[in-house]
């Protein structure tokens, strides 16, 4: 079975966006040869900065040829017709159509065999079409061209042939370009041309060249040469996973070296040197295990064996680096002498948001909502103001200018450096998390009741003045701020009624210019309830992520009133534990049951059954023991939901299975008599409400 | 490549890293302009890149170009910031397919072997807000060093290249510090000669920076600039309105020396700090407009027409 190999050869692609870009050839050309009804054995895609390739194994000689059919007129329709029908399906002549019979009679058919195309012939339309239309996150011109590329495009190789044999170039012209079999290797280290046959010495002869077509391979490299260097010295390497994937983008022949910078640069905290060498530098830092603190050594990785070893490229790097940490340095020891209650006057002049004003009326608000929320986090409510106050002060060091990601650490060691109490220290860094899925949740006191004002007085303001995610779009990260909320509430187990604990207050403290409205679409939905709707639809992502139904969560949402995050979440827990019981699912099965008859019986007599059953008119004994099974299981589930004990309120209700069940066996609703008909159906309706005192029954599945 | 010891040698000379560029440049069939007698804050505004970056005809130039950045002066105290540097322009239209070759040669050129030094191309998209342009590439990279720019024009002034142009960018001053292995940007030697007749970076330019400074962040006539302001956007819009013949423009370049002038004078105000954050985007907005237009009259000229 022949292979494919494909390179399409590249000026420098942004390291960024390679990953994507190989996985996006093989899906597009795999995609495209299968619907043309070639299927291979395997398929790999590479990527270096230079070059996109992809090679694909075991894929026929041939398309399979294809038998088409097209019906046409009857026997005997008039000329006309029929000579429509020989020029659309191709036929010279009626006597070469087939005639057919179904129930009406005899009607002509044309049966056109369509031969498989040669696979070489399919991959030549193929790959211009994939490459015009490629979807590279950006793409240029360049040139007097026409085509677009994500940098210039310079050559392309598209080989097709079996193992045994040399394949052929598989030949097409993308404005200008003609396929081949030639490429280059490494732009310094190799000269001239290299002809391939196929993916084996393709790989051989680039790595002759000195490129290493595989990425993972070049990360491999990199991360144990540089962690070979770091043991060699005595150091540990500290690993960043995002930093190597960018590197591994960066060259096609990793060289790994290690350069140095002046030990007083230790002095800056750590963080900033990582974020000083890893960001401008793409380089990687050094642990010292005998301090636990940095090394003053680094690792880079350059794209070149130079013929000094390296000499030169360690001391340009090292001499960037060693001006990066001067800057740094002096943004640190400059931020140090301005205290960070000194700098607050500065946030009257920044605007945070056109329509909700300043950043020190935003810090204001803050404020006030986290010594309001201090005793839910069980924090000192004076700490709590002073933290909100001074937490987002390091937005305004020169450190936090240049690196923004240290934003909140730096607060936190500019407010130990001026000796500020540890827990406020804490929040100042804490205040934002967490930041995404794997980031820590912030449990101290202070730090949580801080960092919960500030995400909900973010989320008050832009629901205020609506700018709600939509679809794709939530630039002010509204939905990790609710998400933030969520978390923090769950982790600590706060009880927080967001409505009115959370929602209002933080609304409340806006601006007054700002009149928070109803929700455009339905007017009836005041903006706490809608961001409460918006908390509803992120707990239960966050739910179904952690395993749990979503529907449940539905049903709990479902009864309205609920906004205590931690008593949702016990529900939601007792509400699946009880579904999962024989009582439970019968129950369940009951209650559609009841509802389905209600609904249809409902609709029928255009009227609602609700209110008592009349005792004096029960009669059959099951649906006596129903009725005062309902009102026993009622009351315990009342007393259940006082104590908040969930796993009780769902025994009670279980306790109606037997009943309901006995109901439905013997006892026949829709009786003759009218009387005994309504009694019954609102006896039906009283299942439904018992029920809804755990959860809406109606809203889960199964 | 010249000899170490000759005074012009690129890593014993300012002035030597610049004739070596010169002369590379014009071996590559460059036209050698000399700078813009206007103050811009990039070599990009001289017309011979913004406006010959648009229509279809082929140009090659290279030029020096004094950029003035007002506010990136430090009063002479920063050995990397200046408000006025130099910077190295080139721009070839159309883009040829050797031009990263032909890059990495420049840079042999000045002393920069590839065998030695670690020549990368980091991805940069490059953006003008003022000038309504944008453009994809890099930054080059030489040991860890930023050293150039280098951008293919998508758009000049809102206008499709086509040609697309290549743009290169180099940062004088940077570049020789490297070369020449000095960490402070007004120890540069000049001129290449030593003792008495040796003439510093800072000898030239350590007093301008001092006083510009002064004058871009304290003493700069704000009252004066923002009628310049005015006074260049309507000077720029009345050309532009003068020399429209219809299918013809006739002033399309004294009306964008104009559109320059507002730019420059806009920057020194922002150094200023008397504009604020949302004046600010109105400001480089009314800029581009005016850059927009020079173009679109540019495009009716005999050097912008097929």
């Amino acid at each position: 079975m022949p292979d494919l190999l494909l390179e399409l050869f590249s000026e420098e692609i942004p390291a960024r966006m390679q990953r994507q870009a190989a996985e996006n050839l093989k899906k597009l050309v795999t995609d495209a040869l299968v619907n043309g009804g070639l299927v291979y054995e395997g398929a790999k895609a590479f990527v270096t900065p230079r070059r996109l390739a992809l090679s694909i194994h075991g894929l026929p000689a041939k398309q399979p040829d294809l038998k088409e059919e097209k019906k046409g007129p009857r026997v005997g329709a008039p000329d006309g017709a029929l000579q429509g029908f020989l020029k659309a399906a191709g036929l010279k002549s009626i006597a070469d159509a087939k005639i057919q019979n179904d129930k009406k009679g005899d009607f002509y058919i044309a049966i056109t065999e369509k031969k498989g195309r040669a696979t070489q012939d399919v991959i030549a339309e193929l790959i211009p079409s994939v490459v015009r239309s490629f979807p590279w996150p950006k793409s240029m011109r360049w040139g007097s061209g026409a085509l677009t590329w994500v940098r210039p495009l310079h050559s392309i190789i598209c080989t097709f042939g079996p193992e045994t044999e040399e394949p052929e170039v598989v030949r097409f012209d993308i404005d200008g370009i003609q396929s081949g079999n030639v490429t280059r290797g490494h732009r310094v280290m190799s000269s001239g041309e290299i002809t391939v046959r196929r993916l084996d010495d393709y790989a051989k002869k680039l790595e002759a060249a000195r490129v290493v077509l595989d990425a993972d391979r070049r990360k491999e490299i990199i991360l144990a040469d540089a962690k070979n260097i770091a043991l060699a010295h005595g150091l540990e390497l500290v690993e960043d996973e995002a930093l190597l994937e960018e590197v591994a983008g960066l060259v096609e022949w990793p060289v790994v070296l290690l350069g140095e910078f002046e030990a007083a640069f230790l002095d800056i905290p750590p963080e900033v040197i990582r974020a000083t060498i890893r960001i401008n530098q793409k380089c990687f830092v050094l642990r010292d295990p005998k301090t636990g603190g940095l090394a003053n050594r680094f690792i880079l990785v350059a794209n070149l064996e130079a013929t000094d070893n390296g000499e030169a490229i360690k001391a340009g790097n090292a001499r960037v680096i060693r001006a990066r940490l001067s800057d740094a340095k002096f943004f640190w020891d400059t931020d140090r002498k301005t205290k960070l209650e000194g700098r607050l006057p500065k946030f009257g002049q920044i605007t945070f948001h056109e329509k909700l004003g300043t950043q020190a009326a935003r810090i204001g608000r803050i404020a006030k909502l986290a010594k309001e929320l201090a005793p839910v986090a069980k924090a000192d409510a004076a700490k709590a103001e002073k933290a909100a106050t001074l937490a987002k002060a390091d937005l305004l060091t020169e450190v936090v200018g240049e690196f923004p990601e240290v934003q909140g650490l730096m607060g936190k060691y500019y407010a130990l450096a001026e000796g500020i109490d540890k827990e406020i220290a804490a929040a100042c860094e804490d205040h934002y998390k967490p930041q995404g899925p794997n980031d820590r949740v912030p449990n101290a006191p202070v730090s949580i009741a801080v960092a919960l004002a500030d995400k909900l007085d973010t989320l008050a303001g832009f629901w205020a003045i609506n700018e709600k995610p939509t679809g794709s779009k939530d630039p002010y990260a509204l939905r990790r701020a609710a998400l933030g909320v969520i978390r923090i509430v769950l982790d600590n187990k706060l009880r927080l009624p967001l409505l009115d604990g959370a929602f209002r207050k933080a609304l409340a403290a806006l601006p007054k210019m700002i009149e928070p409205k109803n929700v455009k679409d339905a007017p009836s939905i005041s903006p706490e309830e809608d961001l409460l709707g918006f908390f509803g639809d992120r707990l239960k992502v966050y739910l179904r992520d952690a395993g749990a139904r979503h529907d449940l969560v539905d049903a709990v949402f479902a009864l309205g009133g609920q906004d205590d995050l931690v008593l949702i979440v016990r529900r939601v827990e007792a509400l699946g534990k009880f579904l999962d019981t024989e009582d439970g699912k019968n129950l369940l099965a009951g209650y559609k049951r009841a509802a389905n008859i209600l609904s249809i019986e409902e609709k029928k007599d255009n009227k609602k059954y609700s209110g008592e059953p009349d005792a004096a008119k029960l009669s059959a004994p099951e649906e006596k023991a129903l009725a005062s099974a309902i009102k026993t299981a009622e009351n315990e589930v009342e007393a259940a939901l006082k104590s908040e004990d969930f796993e009780a309120a769902m025994r009670a209700t279980a306790k109606l299975r037997a009943p309901v069940d006995a109901f439905f066996d013997k006892v026949i609703v829709n009786a003759d008599d009218k009387a005994a008909r309504e009694n019954r159906l609102k006896l039906l309706n009283r299942i439904r409400e018992a029920t809804r005192h755990v959860a809406d029954f109606s809203r889960i599945e199964g | 490549m010249s000899d170490k010891n000759d005074p012009l040698s690129p890593a014993r000379s300012f002035q030597g890293l610049i004739l070596a560029l010169q002369n590379f440049w014009a071996r590559q069939g460059c036209v050698i302009l000399q700078p813009y007698d206007m103050e811009m804050g990039a070599g990009t505004f001289h017309p011979a890149t913004t406006l010959r970056a648009l229509g279809p005809k082929p140009w090659n130039v290279a030029y020096v170009q004094p950029s003035r950045r007002p506010k990136d002066g430090r009063y002479g105290e920063n050995p990397n910031r200046l408000q006025h540097y130099y910077q190295y322009q080139v721009i070839l239209k159309p883009s040829p397919p050797n031009l990263q070759e032909l890059y990495l040669q420049s840079l042999a050129a000045i002393g920069i072997d590839n065998k030695i030094h670690d020549i990368r191309f980091a991805e940069d998209d490059w953006e003008s807000p003022t000038l309504g342009a944008w453009g994809l590439g890099w930054e080059c990279w030489c040991d860890g060093m930023e050293v150039s720019q280098f951008t293919y024009f998508q758009q000049v002034a809102g206008f499709e290249c086509s040609p697309v142009s290549g743009e290169l960018t180099y940062g004088l001053e940077r570049l020789a510090m490297y070369v020449q292995g000095v960490e402070n940007v007004y120890d540069l030697n000049f001129n290449g000669l030593e003792g008495d007749k040796r003439v510093t970076y800072g000898d030239v330019f350590l007093q301008p920076e001092k006083e510009y400074s002064r004058h871009n962040f304290e003493y700069a006539d704000t009252v004066m600039l923002f009628e310049q302001f005015k006074m260049a956007e309507n000077a720029c819009k009345k050309y532009l309105a003068d020399g429209d013949r219809g299918e013809e423009h006739l002033m399309a370049l004294p009306a964008y020396d104009q559109c320059i002038k507002a730019s420059h004078v806009f920057n020194l105000l922002d150094a200023r700090g008397v504009i604020s954050v949302t004046e600010r985007q109105s400001y480089i907005l009314r800029v581009r407009e005016l850059a927009k237009a020079c173009g679109a009259a540019w495009l009716k000229t005999e050097g912008g027409r097929a």
